[in-house]
C-alpha cells in the first residue's frame, strides 16, 4: 500500500532514535600503542592487541577516555563516577578477537541532552549515553558483481581500522517532533558533527566515516503513547541521507501499518541512489552478544576534580558561538542553517581570521566553494584550498584586481593544484587590465564594430552602453575592469552618465 | 545445579557458526555442566555480603599516554594466517549476513 508522508503524518507521530558512532582523532588506537594513521597499507598498524593474539594485554589510551569525558560533559551528561568495559561477543572476521570491546550498562556518560535549531526553533534531544568502544577492521568482498556481500567468493581483511576508538551517542526516544522528525534528525547530527570538531576531538567527517548515524525508527498512531516496533537503518552517512532516511521509513512504515501488516524489528541498509532503504537481518537471530566485563581492563573512574577541570577546559558551545556570529555577521537564522548544514562555519571564521570581511567569506565558502564540494563529493574543509587562500583572493577581489569571474577561475586553479591563489594569476593570466591603451584600444574596436548601439548611446539611451562594455570584456576574455570601460565608453561617445 | 541444556549448546553452537552432531550437542552439553558447576562452587562460600567480582585486584584508571608504539609490520601480521591476499586477512564467503 502506497501512502504519502503527508498522509502518514496525518495518521501517525514518527518516534525517532539516533546512535552515533564517532571515531576520536587520537594518535594510537583505543587499547594499544598502534597508529591511526590513515591511508596506510593494509595490515601495517597492528600489533598482538589489536589482532587477538593470546596472551596480549590491552591498556586504555588516556587521551580516549578524556575525549570522551569531554564529549559527554558538552552534552550535558552526568559522568560516571566508576564504570567497566564489556565484551561484545559476536562471530564476525572483522574483529580477530571475535568479540568488540565496549561497555555495556555502565556508559562513561549518561543522561544528557543536546539543544538543536529547526528554523530558528529549539529542540531539545535528550541523550541517553555516550560510551567508548572501538572500530572494526575493513572488509573488502571478493567475487561478487558489486563488491558486496552476495555472490562474494570470500573476503579480505584490513585491521588498521581495528581498536580506533569510537564513541557511541545514544539518544533517548525522541518523540513529538511530528512532520519535523527528519529536519530534527538532521539538525541532530549536523548539532553533534559541530559539538564534536568544537572540541577538537575528530574531525567528524562524515564522507570518510568519522561519523556515523544509525536511525531507528517506529510510529505510533497519533495521540498515543506507547510506541511501535522500530527498524534500526545502518550507516547512514551524510546530513541529507539522515533526512531521507527518517523520511522514507515514515512512509515504509507508514504503508505497512495501514496495509495492515505488523512492521518486522530488523536492521536496514539506506541506498543513496534511490534514498530508501532495503530489509537486512531479523534482529531475533542476530542479537545475543552475551555481554560481560571485560576482565583484562580494569575499571575507569574518572575523579571529581578532573571532571571539573575538564568541564571548565569546554569551548564555547557551538550553539551559542553560532547565535553570536549570527549577529556579528548579520545573517538569518534560515541562512545560518544552510551554513551550518554545509559545515563552513569553521572556513568562514578562519578566512575572516586571515584578513577577510564577513560577507566575501561566506560569499566564497558557500557559493563556488560549496558547489565545488558538493560536485566532488567532500566536504568544505577537505577541500584543497585554505582558508588564507580564499581571503586573498577577497583580497584581490577588494583591490579591483579581480572581478567575480575571474576570482572563480583563481579559486578553481588553486583547487586544481596549480599553486597559491597570486601564482595561478600568473600562470592563467588573469589579473583586471588595467591598461589604459589597451582596454581604450578595446573600446575604439568595440564602437567601431556596433555603430548602430554607438548611435543609441550617444542618442541618450544609456543603458543600451551594456551592449559595448559586453562586447569589451569578451574582447579581453572577461579581464578588463567594468566599470572602467564603461566610462571610457561613455567619454569616447560624449555622453554623461 | 547450573543445568546446561541441549538447545542451549546448540543456540551457543549456532551463534559460533559450529555445526555439531546430535551426539556432539549431548557431549559438550554434559562437559559445559561439568564446567559451570565447577565455577558455581564459589557461590557457596561467597556469602550475600560479597558482591559479585569482575576484577580480582582493587585497581583503577590504569591508563597509557597517547603516543604511537612501534607494532607489526604486514609481513609478520600475516605470518599466522591460513590464507592472504593482496597484504590481506583471506576469509571464506561470509553467509547469510550484509
Ligand atoms: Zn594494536
Amino acid at each position: 500500500m502506497t501512502v504519502t508522508y503527508e498522509d502518514a503524518l496525518a495518521t501517525y507521530e514518527p518516534v525517532l532514535g539516533l546512535e552515533v558512532h564517532v571515531e576520536l582523532g587520537t594518535a594510537t588506537k583505543m587499547f594499544c600503542g598502534c597508529a591511526t594513521a590513515l591511508g596506510a597499507g593494509p595490515n601495517t598498524q597492528t600489533c598482538p592487541v589489536c589482532l587477538g593474539l593470546p596472551g596480549a594485554l590491552p591498556v586504555v589510551n588516556e587521551t580516549g577516555v578524556e575525549s570522551a569525558v569531554r564529549i559527554g560533559l558538552a552534552l550535558n551528561c552526568e559522568i560516571a563516577e566508576w564504570c567497566r568495559f564489556a565484551r561484545k561477543n559476536y562471530f564476525y572476521p572483522d574483529m580477530p578477537k571475535n568479540f568488540q570491546t565496549s561497555q555495556y550498562d555502565e556508559p562513561i556518560a549518561y543522561d544528557g541532552y543536546l539543544d538543536v535549531e529547526v528554523d530558528g526553533e529549539v529542540f531539545r534531544v535528550e541523550i541517553e549515553r555516550a560510551h567508548m568502544e572501538e572500530d572494526t577492521g575493513k572488509s573488502t568482498h571478493v567475487g561478487g558483481t558489486t563488491g558486496r556481500i552476495h555472490g562474494a567468493s570470500h573476503s579480505l581483511l584490513d585491521y588498521n581500522r581495528a581498536g580506533i576508538p569510537l564513541i557511541e551517542i545514544v539518544t533517548k526516544p525522541i518523540t513529538g517532533a511530528g512532520a519535523r522528525a527528519p529536519e530534527v534528525a538532521k539538525a541532530y547530527v549536523a548539532e553533534l558533527r559541530e559539538l564534536i570538531k568544537a572540541l577538537g576531538v575528530s574531525e567528524a567527517r562524515m564522507e570518510q566515516g568519522q561519523l556515523r548515524c544509525d536511525v531507528n525508527l517506529s510510529l505510533m498512531p497519533a495521540g498515543t503513547t506507547a510506541f511501535g516496533t522500530r527498524s534500526e537503518t545502518k550507516n547512514v552517512n551524510s546530513l541529507r541521507s539522515v533526512e531521507r532516511a527518517v523520511r522514507s521509513e515514515v512512509v515504509r512504515h507508514a504503508g505497512v501499518l495501514d496495509g495492515g501488516g505488523r512492521v518486522v524489528q530488523e536492521t536496514r541498509h539506506f541506498h543513496e541512489d534511490t534514498g530508501t532503504t532495503t530489509s537486512g537481518r531479523t534482529k531475533e537471530e542476530a542479537e545475543d552478544y552475551r555481554y560481560f566485563p571485560e576482565p583484562d581492563l580494569v575499571p575507569v573512574a574518572p575523579s571529581r576534580e578532573w571532571v571539573e577541570k575538564l568541564r571548565a577546559g569546554l569551548p564555547e558551545l557551538p550553539r551559542l558561538r553560532r547565535n553570536r556570529l549570527r549577529e556579528e555577521w548579520g545573517v538569518s537564522a534560515h541562512d545560518m542553517q544552510s551554513i551550518l548544514n554545509a559545515g563552513a562555519i569553521g572556513p568562514i571564521v578562519a578566512t575572516m581570521d586571515a584578513g577577510a570581511d564577513a560577507a566575501s567569506a561566506r560569499k566564497w565558502w558557500m557559493g563556488e566553494l560549496a558547489r565545488r564540494a558538493n560536485e566532488d563529493g567532500v566536504e568544505l574543509a577537505a577541500l584543497a584550498i585554505t582558508p588564507e587562500q580564499v581571503a586573498r583572493v577577497a583580497a584581490l577581489v577588494g583591490e579591483g584586481k579581480l572581478n567575480d569571474k575571474l576570482a572563480r577561475q583563481v579559486i578553481t586553479g588553486v583547487l586544481d593544484g596549480e599553486g597559491a591563489p597570486d601564482e595561478v594569476v600568473d600562470k592563467r593570466g588573469l589579473a583586471i587590465v588595467k591598461d589604459e591603451g589597451a582596454l581604450g584600444a578595446a573600446v575604439d574596436e568595440a564602437i567601431a564594430a556596433n555603430p548602430g548601439v554607438a548611435e543609441k548611446v550617444r542618442g541618450g539611451k544609456v543603458q543600451a552602453a551594456g551592449a559595448l562594455v559586453g562586447a569589451v570584456m569578451k574582447a579581453t576574455r572577461g579581464q578588463a575592469d567594468a566599470a572602467r570601460a564603461r566610462e571610457l565608453i561613455m567619454e569616447k561617445l560624449g555622453v554623461a552618465d | 545445579m547450573p543445568g546446561i541444556t541441549r538447545e542451549e549448546v546448540a543456540h551457543l553452537a549456532r551463534l559460533a557458526r559450529l555445526e555439531l552432531s546430535g551426539e556432539e550437542l549431548d557431549h559438550f552439553a554434559g562437559q559445559l555442566d561439568a564446567i559451570i558447576g565447577a565455577v558455581a562452587r564459589v557461590s557457596d562460600v561467597a556469602g550475600e555480603d560479597v558482591p559479585p567480582t569482575s576484577h580480582p585486584l582493587p585497581l583503577t584508571n590504569v591508563m597509557r599516554p597517547d603516543t604511537v608504539r612501534p607494532g607489526l609490520t604486514a609481513q609478520q601480521a600475516l605470518s599466522g594466517a591460513p590464507a592472504q591476499e593482496q597484504q590481506r586477512f583471506k576469509v571464506p564467503q561470509i553467509l547469510g549476513e550484509e
